[in-house]
């Protein structure tokens, strides 16, 4: 088996964020982290392997910075790590990085499996999964939450994967893209040997031309959509008004009031 | 390309949610003011007739719908597949859907065959210069984003649930509704679905105009059913804090915030919930947000508009009586 996972390197979900007069955003000194989604995706693929045997290959798409997220998977437990970078992937969208994705999983070759978050914490778009496997024509499974069962022998997948109305159990041939989610795992933290490995390993970058990536469809050109203005959103007004009585019955009764003046029920 | 707008209305059990609703009243308002007209699309296994004529009656002027065995189920593949047979027949310069579940993947799977761009969970649409200009929230909500796509057509956006308003339907209203024939066969879709299991149990997060959620306070499973009880007396959903997940009380499909659902109810009632930034991510938006917690200094204070400073277990059965005498 070979499985790839595609992680993302994101700021910490603490991070102060802001936007400078230019429109740069930063996120104060916090650090840059894996994206908490792709753990969820990490751990799977090291249990499918663990029980199937084969390969986990983190991909991921980024500047230098996104080793953080690379060395974070090898720490967990991964066995190989891709980078993809040039210059020319600056400013892509999801339709450009899922083309890069899915040119870097076909010069592979060989993957059965291909993992990703639910969404980035960051532009938070939950589009690259699917969008991922429409590139590569294979059975998209978002928001997967139980992977009941892979069958080698079958090259099948089974997996519940949410609706708003419930679990949808659905099964799929391999190769496949499954986006994990919250709870369908409790990822593991990284191991002090793991860590030392991560420390050591290689992390070949490999550029458009080693993925056979035409240049036209990366970065801004190979984009649908433009984010022209980042901004903060206005502050929800100060503190809570906080109610104050005698006794609770009383406080709850004047709340009740003040809720129903609002007119929300 | 045409000035039409098709807005895909996804079902369950033959019910459309109130943000397909939400989708199409966006795409009527787009329409009125950047001109063409409104397409719905429906897709199921059958009996959809009288969803078409919601559809019209919520602002479409056209309503198309397919009804085929391979599109009972909600599938990425067959579903894609005829909403881009549908945009090569219509040729539509914009593409709406909410973004639920559904919507998120269908969305992207659409703009990715029409090598096109996507916005991902709209919270406002308008016109600006002649495009229309896309607003969404950003890292967790701490920051918003304008987006537009420039060139390419059709563009795609997915709708916020609950950021838009709900149209009034308007049963006089007249339109034009058609059959549509899929051109998809089950040899040609990979997926199978083989079950389905219920556990929204009631209303669900997504939907619910009320949400009574309960966290590391609660102390335990049982300590949900205060909160369950004021959430039936309103209506209303029961969430719940990652810790309060975590801890195996309550399932995750609960969870509010950054790895839980985001949610903007009218009416969100914290109780027992530290209000973590985290958490806060996932409820930030809701119209009024009520706290209830024993410590006064809980952040969970400094976002909500209204604050009961006590024990839980006393505030919000007293809270439920309160509201059932007034509203007796
Ligand atoms: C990457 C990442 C993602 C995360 N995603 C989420 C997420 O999606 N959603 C989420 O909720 N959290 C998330 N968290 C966790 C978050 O940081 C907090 O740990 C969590 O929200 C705390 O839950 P809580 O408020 O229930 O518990 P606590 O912080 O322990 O707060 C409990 C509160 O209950 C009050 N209390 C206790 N007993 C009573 C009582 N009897 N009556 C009244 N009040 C009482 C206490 O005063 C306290 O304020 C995430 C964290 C990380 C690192
Ligand atoms: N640049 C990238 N490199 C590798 N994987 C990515 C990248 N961007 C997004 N992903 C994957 O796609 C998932 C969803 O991200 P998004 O669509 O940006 O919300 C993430 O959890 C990752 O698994």
């Amino acid at each position: 088996m070979h499985i790839v996972v595609c992680t993302k390197y994101t700021p910490d979900s603490e991070a102060k964020m802001s936007v400078d007069e230019e429109g740069n955003i930063s996120w104060g000194d916090s650090p840059l982290i894996i994206n908490p989604w792709d753990e969820y995706s990490v751990e799977e693929a090291l249990r499918l392997r663990d029980e199937h045997g084969g390969t986990v290959t983190v991909l991921s798409m980024g500047p230098d910075v996104a080793l953080e997220a690379l060395k974070h998977a090898v720490a967990m437990g991964a066995d190989e790590a891709v980078r993809v970078w040039d210059e020319a992937c600056a400013g892509s969208d999801t339709l450009a990085t899922s083309y890069v994705l899915a040119k870097a999983v076909e010069k592979m070759g060989d993957v059965d499996l291909v993992l990703c978050g639910k969404s980035a914490i960051d532009a938070q778009t939950w589009q690259t999964g699917v969008a991922l496997a429409t590139r590569l024509g294979w059975p998209s499974l978002m928001y997967a939450i139980n992977l009941v069962e892979l069958d080698r022998e079958q090259r099948s997948i089974t997996v519940e994967r949410l609706l708003e109305e419930g679990r949808q159990v659905v099964e799929a041939p391999l190769p496949a893209v499954l986006g994990t989610t919250k709870g369908i795992n409790e990822p593991r933290y990284t191991s002090f040997i793991g860590i030392r490995k991560a420390a050591q390993m290689e992390y070949p970058l490999w550029t458009l031309e080693d993925i056979g990536a035409d240049r036209e469809k990366v970065g801004p050109q190979g984009s649908g959509v433009r984010w022209p203005e980042v901004f903060e959103p206005p502050a929800r007004e100060a503190e809570a008004e906080i109610i104050e009585a005698e006794t609770i019955e009383e406080e709850a009764r004047i709340l009740v009031d003040r809720i129903l003046a609002e007119k929300v029920i | 390309m045409s000035r039409d707008i098709l807005v895909w209305v996804e079902q369950f059990e033959r019910e459309a949610p109130a943000a397909s609703w939400e989708a199409v009243g966006v795409a009527r308002q787009i329409a009125d003011e950047g001109g063409g007209g409104v397409i719905a699309c429906v897709l199921g296994g059958d009996g959809l007739a009288d969803l078409a004529e919601e559809a019209v009656a919520y602002g479409a002027d056209r309503v198309l719908w397919a009804a085929d065995p391979t599109l009972a189920d909600f599938r990425v593949e067959p579903y894609t597949t005829v909403l881009q047979q549908l945009v090569r027949e219509h040729e539509p310069g914009t593409i709406l859907m909410a973004a639920t579940f559904r919507g998120r993947e269908i969305g992207p799977a659409l703009a990715v065959r029409l090598e096109t761009g996507c916005v991902a969970d709209c919270t406002e649409l308008h016109f600006q210069n002649g495009e229309l200009m896309a607003t969404r929230p950003i890292y967790a909500g701490k920051l918003l984003s304008r987006c537009v796509i420039p060139e390419r057509r059709p563009q795609v956006f997915t709708t916020r649930v609950r950021a838009f308003p709900k149209p009034e339907p308007d049963v006089s209203r007249q339109g034009e509704i058609a059959e549509l024939l899929p051109s998809v066969t089950e040899d040609e879709i990979a997926v199978k679905v083989t079950g389905f299991k219920d556990t929204a149990g009631g209303v669900s997060l997504a939907d619910a105009g009320v949400i009574v959620s309960g966290g590391r306070g609660v102390a335990g499973p049982d300590g949900y059913e205060p909160l369950r009880e004021l959430a039936q007396l309103l209506n209303g959903a029961v969430g719940a804090s990652r810790a309060a997940v975590d801890a195996g009380w309550i399932p995750y499909e609960h969870q509010v915030g950054q790895t839980g659902k985001t949610v903007s109810p009218d009416l969100y009632i914290a109780c027992g919930i530290s209000g973590a930034i985290q958490h806060l991510a996932g409820m930030r938006t809701s119209t009024v947000i009520v706290a209830v917690n024993k410590d006064p200094e809980a952040p969970i204070f400094k976002i909500a508009d209204y604050g009961i400073v006590a024990d839980l277990f006393d505030a919000v059965p007293a809270l439920r009586d309160a509201l059932k005498e007034k509203l007796e």
